[in-house]
């Protein structure tokens, strides 16, 4: 009895509490930048296309969203094509996780509802931004050994000349 | 100031239908509240109109009736509870002038006889669903309107014995030097609960169950038979509610204020403490439900009428 | 509408509504009936001066015994076979034998009605709920108590009734 008055009671407080709710598309809420919703394709400083096409993000996917073709231009690995089908995708963020050059990330982006399904497939057009995303310094090129056209081998950060195993000096 | 009869009769037809309406929206939003949201606030300043988009949309459904139903027994289920609710109001006493039949004498016996028939409106509904989950609605809703009507008749008849009348014109004339609800707390007590279980409302509103039953007896109701059972709800709620306020309330009576503004007053708190209940308090089970009504309702209903009879005894003795 | 036309009506419309309980072959149809039959029977009452018995009429008949029924007949759920069962019975030959003694107990009914005071007419008196209080309470308190006794009896055979199932689970 004293229970019911007192769930009462406190249910009544409740009225002069603020809402919890906010009228969402006139106050939108605060996402972080670690909010995981639409996916992008960043670029390098240089802006060159950070993706390697290395089919990391379509292998770690677990709902098989990502689709890609690897093609080469000037020494360089870069997608033929790459769609991303988001009615399929669940914004789990594996993909991100396995990118080994940052190409692929995830923004704190929501809306992005379609009347047409077909609509929700994104091509790389639609994908790529022309920023470099979350890590804006990082450029997978000139951390790699690979051998690109205005680096040669050697040339990249922190890394040692290489060694002529032709030559008999040590 | 003698107003003409249909004219009352439009106009409290009218009221009725109206706070029944706007007392959907006030429990959304109202209901929001209790729990932090801001409830149904985008139609029309406030979310007024939200009442008029739900009327429409209940206007414009299909209208349908199951193939396996029973249909003239369908059909006649929402308008018999949506009838009885409407001619509950007509012995209620808004102001001394403005009551259809307020001085009638068997005034609460009518109240009772047409609650009585409200049960029909919710046992053939479930009975001519076809339907098992309707069906199991519509046994509940029996068994709990049939055993709550018994406790909310001994509950009133403490406030019949006081006024000495059937009438609720002479019930709340009782009731100018004080309220009912001091002296008869438990009567009224043991009416509110009797109340709530009558109009199946939240939290005892097993015959539509949502979680086992999902709707219970109006399972197959659409369109404006749904809302049909919708209004007579509310106006339910409303009929509970100023029924408490002549019966305990003492009616339209209160200092400075317009008669129909304290009896408007009263009732509108009333049903907002209905919707306080329905925020507040989880559902019983249904034996839960049953035994609380004979195991305590009861004797509780009872005590107070040996204890009022005896305490009018005693005074008329002395 | 004068109160010889209204008891018209009303007794018109109660001995229809009793007709149909008669011949409907779904129970819960005639159920209905019935209490139809049952309201027509309080506006009756109520017309000729009697509002108290009309409302416990509809309250007690009509609001209580007749759910309990509706309630029994849609527990025991009848289909289709016993509705076409129900129909059969229904035949001439069947109903021939009780509708002679029916009418036979109406012209009695008729002949004594025509042969009483006729009582009816402007001199309607209502009977309040004092009034019928008063009397209860007065001249009738053994028949009200005996009724109190009967009533007691059947209590506490329900009651236990109840507690024999409630034990043996």
């Amino acid at each position: 009895m004293i229970g019911i008055i007192r769930t009462l009671w406190l249910t009544f407080l409740h009225l002069f509490h603020k809402n919890d709710t906010v009228p969402y598309p006139e106050t939108k809420p605060y996402l972080s930048p670690r909010y995981r919703g639409r996916i992008i394709l960043s670029r390098d400083p240089n802006g060159e296309e950070r993706c390697v096409a290395c089919n990391l993000c379509a292998a770690a996917c677990p709902v098989d969203c990502i689709s890609l073709q690897k093609g080469e231009k000037d020494g360089r690995w870069y997608p033929e094509f790459f769609q991303i089908n988001f009615s399929r995708c669940i914004f789990c963020g594996f993909c991100e996780e396995a990118c080994p050059t940052y190409a692929i990330q995830l923004t704190p982006d929501f809306e992005m509802s379609e009347y047409v399904r077909q609509n929700l497939v994104y091509e790389k057009q639609d994908l790529l931004i022309s920023g470099t995303g979350k890590y804006p310094d990082y450029s997978f090129y000139n951390v790699s050994g690979l051998a690109i056209p205005g680096k040669d081998k050697g040339e990249a950060e922190r890394e040692a000349a290489p060694i002529d195993i032709h030559a008999l000096l040590p | 100031m003698i107003v003409p009869m249909p004219i009352i009769i439009v106009v409290t037809f009218a009221a009725v239908m109206g706070v029944a309406a706007v007392s959907t929206m006030v429990e959304r939003r109202l209901l929001g509240f209790f729990q932090d949201r801001p409830g149904p606030n985008r139609v029309g300043p406030f979310g007024m109109f939200q009442v008029v988009a739900d009327a429409v949309k209940m206007l414009f459904k299909q209208d349908w009736v199951p193939p396996f139903a029973d249909k003239p027994v369908f059909l006649l289920a929402p308008i018999v509870g949506f009838m009885a609710v409407l001619l509950e109001f007509g012995v209620i006493p808004i102001t001394p002038h403005w009551s259809i039949a307020g001085d009638l004498n068997v005034g609460l016996l009518f109240v009772f006889a047409m609650m009585g028939l409200a049960v029909y409106s919710v046992v053939l509904a479930g009975w001519s669903s076809n339907n098992k989950f309707a069906l199991l609605g519509g046994m509940r809703a029996a068994a709990q309107m049939i055993s709550y009507e018994v406790f909310m008749g001994l509950s009133l008849l403490g406030v019949v014995m006081t006024a000495g009348s059937f009438s609720l014109h002479d019930i709340v004339l009782a009731q100018s030097r004080c309220w009912f609800v001091i002296p008869q707390f438990l009567g009224c007590i043991v009416f509110l609960i009797a109340g709530i279980a009558e109009t199946h409302r939240l939290p005892f509103d097993l015959p539509e169950g949502e979680n086992e039953l999902g709707a219970g007896f109006h399972t197959e109701y659409s369109g404006m038979k749904f809302g049909m059972f919708f209004l007579a709800e509310y106006a339910g709620v409303a009929m509970i509610s100023a029924l408490i306020t002549t019966l305990y309330l003492g009616g339209w009576g209160g200092p400075i204020l317009p008669p129909f503004l304290w009896f408007a007053i009263k009732v509108v708190f009333l049903i907002c403490f209905f919707i306080l209940l329905r925020a507040a308090l989880p559902r019983p089970r249904y034996d839960q439900l049953m035994s609380f009504g004979w195991k305590i309702l009861l004797p509780v209903s009872l005590i107070n009428i040996v204890l009022t009879g005896a305490i009018l005894l005693w005074q008329a003795g002395a | 509408m004068s109160v010889d036309f209204s008891v018209g009506l009303y007794g018109l419309i109660a001995i229809a509504a009793t007709a149909m309980v008669i011949t409907r072959a779904r129970p819960v149809h005639a159920l209905l009936y019935m209490v139809v039959a049952l309201l027509a029977l309080a506006c009756l009452f109520d017309s000729l001066g009697a509002p108290f018995a009309a409302m416990l009429d509809v309250i007690v008949y009509a609001g209580a015994i007749m759910v309990l029924f509706v309630f029994v007949v849609m527990m025991i759920n009848l289909g289709q076979p016993d509705e076409t069962r129900e129909r059969s019975w229904i035949t001439p030959s069947n109903w021939f034998g009780p509708s002679v003694l029916a009418a036979l107990l109406l012209t009695t009914l008729i002949f004594a009605l025509g042969h009483g005071d006729a009582a009816t007419g402007p001199n309607i008196t209502e009977v309040g709920p004092t009034a019928v209080g008063m009397s209860l309470f007065g001249p009738y308190m053994l028949t009200v108590e005996l009724a109190s006794f009967l009533l007691l009896a059947g209590l506490v055979s329900a009651f236990h009734i109840g507690r024999a199932l409630g034990e043996k689970r």
